[in-house]
């Protein structure tokens, strides 16, 4: 087995042992801690880089998979056993993780600079991280279970950094139950999963859980097995990713610090559901409505999560809502059958939305915390580094040719448009609610780049906005990169013949069937992206980005806007249904245990106790009493004569013993005979 | 020449005159030697057995030096203890040495 297989525990321990080290630190050890973690995180990177080399050198002739397996711990027949698993899919997220992490973390130095806790947000940064890399390659249920609860915890810790501002505090607990609503479901399909096939181990030479023999043991059950424990699972991955309607907790994890958000919405918590369904996707691929279900929830939240963006005043939280449409992207193109292209939208989405999330921590550091569009303005020529980088992540979120979202996304609406061709109907919602999705993502991040770089600056704060540190700009520059270049490596292959394969597709699945490119639909996308861009630019300019003034869209239809702004509403009716149900249920049981029980049990058996204990008193003064003064009068007496025995002169000890001897030798003398 | 009943007899006037050392005297060194005089009758008598009964073995005498080395050890414990005790009390008297409290 290759050194990198079975050292493959090091990338995620490695930011792990920073975060246990940098955790004794005191507050003041600020510039080991950040020097220990980013080290670790790069240790991490080169190893990871290593993982891929492997799988690109040995992954030539088809599809690489190795597995390291140990066994934990027996008990009598049974074990419980763990691994490590190498293939395309983790090769490539270690990539992504490590590679957006290690960018976070350097940028975190200059963004989180002024901060008193810098080193306990270093801890949890690369706890974070470090929970993620385990996640990637974990080969069994259970370590995937483990990681999965370490990012949902650090995740909690990040969010509730700030814990004194009491609405960081509501967002970190929010994040934490809304995650754990879906990690029912998804522990349930576990455990189901680990019952029906007996093994916990995902790949294990033929009889892993993900390979062929069980998953036919399965599919031969028939019924509705597999659709549920594949429903079930994708229940953990819609709390995670963000899919409705458990999309509520993504914006507000806005209240974390800036890099904390990039780390959440580009390279570790989001990712986990869509990668779950790719690390699982053999199983939902035994019964097609699993896979349909997963599409059309996607599609659904691609479309739903991009008009609440468009009516949004926070830079942040524009961009949370497009993560969770774009997620929706992500779970669409898992859904309808393109494997390649949702994972690859998620390997270039990790990119640009990183760069768009250190982007806006940017500009959020530079104008003192301010973080609402219309009191920004004009910063394109304050911050022209930023600017620059900021556009390059808006054109590529939007999928303008050549940037690397465009590749990506086109990817996933040909797979779309290959599902509706197939099954006719209904199926071709999700292809529509692509396209029109696309063109929606397009507009807001027009508006929002008109709004914050263009004008005239619009509050005091921004007026003296000055470009960041290179501490902040290098990350944005390497993501800047990563951005415009990454696409090309799903280059489809024969347009311009001369750049050869589907590079990611060959490296992700050589054994899967790749959709000849149509030029039509990258001339629709195109077009509708261009439109939305067009469209943007000539609403918000002028007038409209005036002190002061308003929405556009506001102006000419303030209904449609009022829902898209209050974000249909949704967190106000999980208040008005399930939060209050679940306080009237809290005070039922509050008004039932305080009066009823209490009442009842507490204060009727303290009556009856205190009944009991006069008969006890009466029994205690009349037998026990007179019984026990009696025993204690012959006690008395018998320590009396122990007393005369017992008076510590040894030499009285000697003459009882001596006398006894005597007596003894008498007593055998006599009958000894 | 003397028989096994003399040697008896000699360990146990010895025994007597130590056991009554032991008995009568205050001072706790004088107990002591009352001791000591009551295991060398033991140790005449380990010998004496030896000496006149079979298996003529080096039992008897090994068991005698194995007791005399004790009641080095346990005199020197003792005296020890002695010269603790009189240095709490100021007195080597076993009649002012009753409670286990000091």
């Amino acid at each position: 087995m290759p050194w990198i297989v079975e050292n493959l525990w090091l990338i995620p321990f490695l930011p792990f042992l920073a975060a246990g080290i940098t955790a004794l630190f005191t507050r003041e050890k600020r510039i080991p801690a950040a020097f220990l973690v980013i080290g670790a995180m790069a240790f991490s990177f080169l190893l990871s880089l290593c993982a891929g080399a492997h799988v690109l050198r040995a992954g030539h002739g088809g599809m690489i998979r190795e597995a390291f397996n140990f066994t934990w711990f027996a008990y009598g027949d049974s074990a419980v056993r763990l691994g490590f698993v190498l293939d395309p899919l983790s090769a490539m997220m270690l990539f992504v993780v490590s590679f957006v992490s290690l960018l976070i973390f350097i940028f975190s130095v200059g963004y989180m600079d002024h901060d008193e806790n810098f080193t306990r947000f270093f801890c949890f940064l690369s706890l974070f991280a470090g929970s993620m890399l385990a996640l990637v390659i974990a080969n069994s249920l259970l370590l995937l279970f483990m990681a999965w609860e370490l990012v949902g915890l650090s995740s909690y810790l990040l969010i509730g950094f700030w814990f004194h501002k009491p609405s960081a505090a509501a967002a970190m607990k929010k994040a934490f139950i809304t995650t754990r609503i879906g990690d029912i479901g998804f522990f349930i399909g576990l455990l189901w999963f680990y019952t029906e096939t007996g093994t916990s181990l995902f790949y294990d030479g033929g009889q892993g859980s993900l390979e062929s023999a069980k998953l036919g043991l399965i599919a031969a059950m028939g019924g509705i097995t597999a659709l549920s424990i594949s429903l079930l699972i994708f229940c953990g991955a819609m709390g995670k990713s963000g899919q409705f309607p458990l999309h509520v907790w993504l914006p507000d994890a806005m209240e974390g610090p800036t890099p904390v958000s990039a780390l959440i919405h580009a390279a570790t918590m989001v990712a986990a559901g869509v990668f779950l369904v790719g690390r699982m996707y053999p199983l939902f691929e035994v019964d097609p409505a699993a896979l349909r279900t997963v599409a059309y929830v996607g599609a659904f939240t691609a479309l739903f999560a991009a008009t609440i963006a468009m009516a949004q005043w926070d830079i942040k939280r524009i961009l949370a809502y497009s993560t969770v449409s774009q997620l929706g992207y992500m779970m669409l193109g898992l859904g309808v059958g393109g494997y390649v292209a949702g994972l690859f939208h998620l390997f270039t989405h990790a990119f640009f939305k990183a760069l768009l999330f250190l982007g806006s921590g940017s500009i959020i550091h530079a104008c003192h915390h301010e973080q609402d569009i219309r009191k920004m303005g004009g910063l394109k020529d304050r911050m022209p580094v930023t600017f620059v980088t900021y556009c390059v992540g808006a054109l590529a979120l939007a999928g303008v040719l050549p940037f690397a979202g465009f590749f990506s996304k086109d990817e996933i609406l040909l797979d779309a448009q290959h599902f509706a061709a197939k099954l006719g109907g209904a199926a071709s919602v999700p292809f529509c609610f692509g396209l029109v999705g696309a063109f929606l993502t397009a507009f807001y991040m027009t508006r929002q780049v008109k709004y914050v770089f263009f004008g005239k600056a619009r509050s005091h704060a921004t007026e003296h906005a000055r470009e960041s540190s290179w501490w902040m700009l290098g990350p944005l520059a390497a993501l800047g990169f990563m951005s415009v270049f990454a696409g090309f490596l799903g280059f489809p292959n024969e347009v311009l013949g001369f750049i050869g394969l589907n590079k990611f597709h060959h490296f992700l699945a050589p054994d899967l069937h790749a959709h000849a490119p149509s030029g039509w639909i990258m001339l629709g996308s195109t077009a509708v992206v261009l439109i939305a861009i067009f469209c943007g630019w000539k609403i918000y300019q002028g007038a409209a980005l005036e002190a002061g003034a308003g929405d556009p869209m506001e102006a000419r239809w303030p209904e449609v806007f009022r829902w898209l702004n209050n974000k249909y509403y949704v967190d106000e009716f999980y208040a008005k249904t399930f939060v209050w149900f679940t306080h009237a249920l809290a005070r039922a049981i509050h008004f039932f245990d305080r009066y009823i029980l209490n009442l009842i049990f507490i204060w009727g058996s303290a009556g009856a106790v205190y009944v009991l204990s006069l008969i006890n008193q009466l029994i205690d003064e009349t037998a026990i009493n007179r019984g026990f003064d009696g025993g204690c009068s012959t006690l008395r007496r018998g320590a009396r004569w122990n007393r005369w025995v017992q008076n510590g002169l040894s030499q009285h000890y000697l003459r009882i013993t001596s006398a006894s001897i005597v007596l003894l030798f008498i007593l055998a003398l006599l009958l000894g005979r | 020449m003397p028989t096994l009943a003399d040697y008896l007899t000699l360990a146990a006037i010895l025994f007597c005159i130590g056991l009554a050392g032991a008995l009568t005297r205050r001072n706790a060194i004088i107990v002591l030697v009352g001791i000591e005089m009551m295991l060398n009758a033991a140790n005449i008598n380990l010998v004496a057995f030896w000496h006149f009964l079979p298996p003529a073995t080096g039992t008897g005498q090994i068991f005698a030096l194995f007791a005399i080395a004790i009641a080095g050890a346990e005199a020197a414990v003792g005296l020890a203890l002695v010269i603790a005790v009189y240095r709490h009390f100021r007195s080597v008297s076993v009649e002012d040495i009753a409670g286990l409290k000091g």
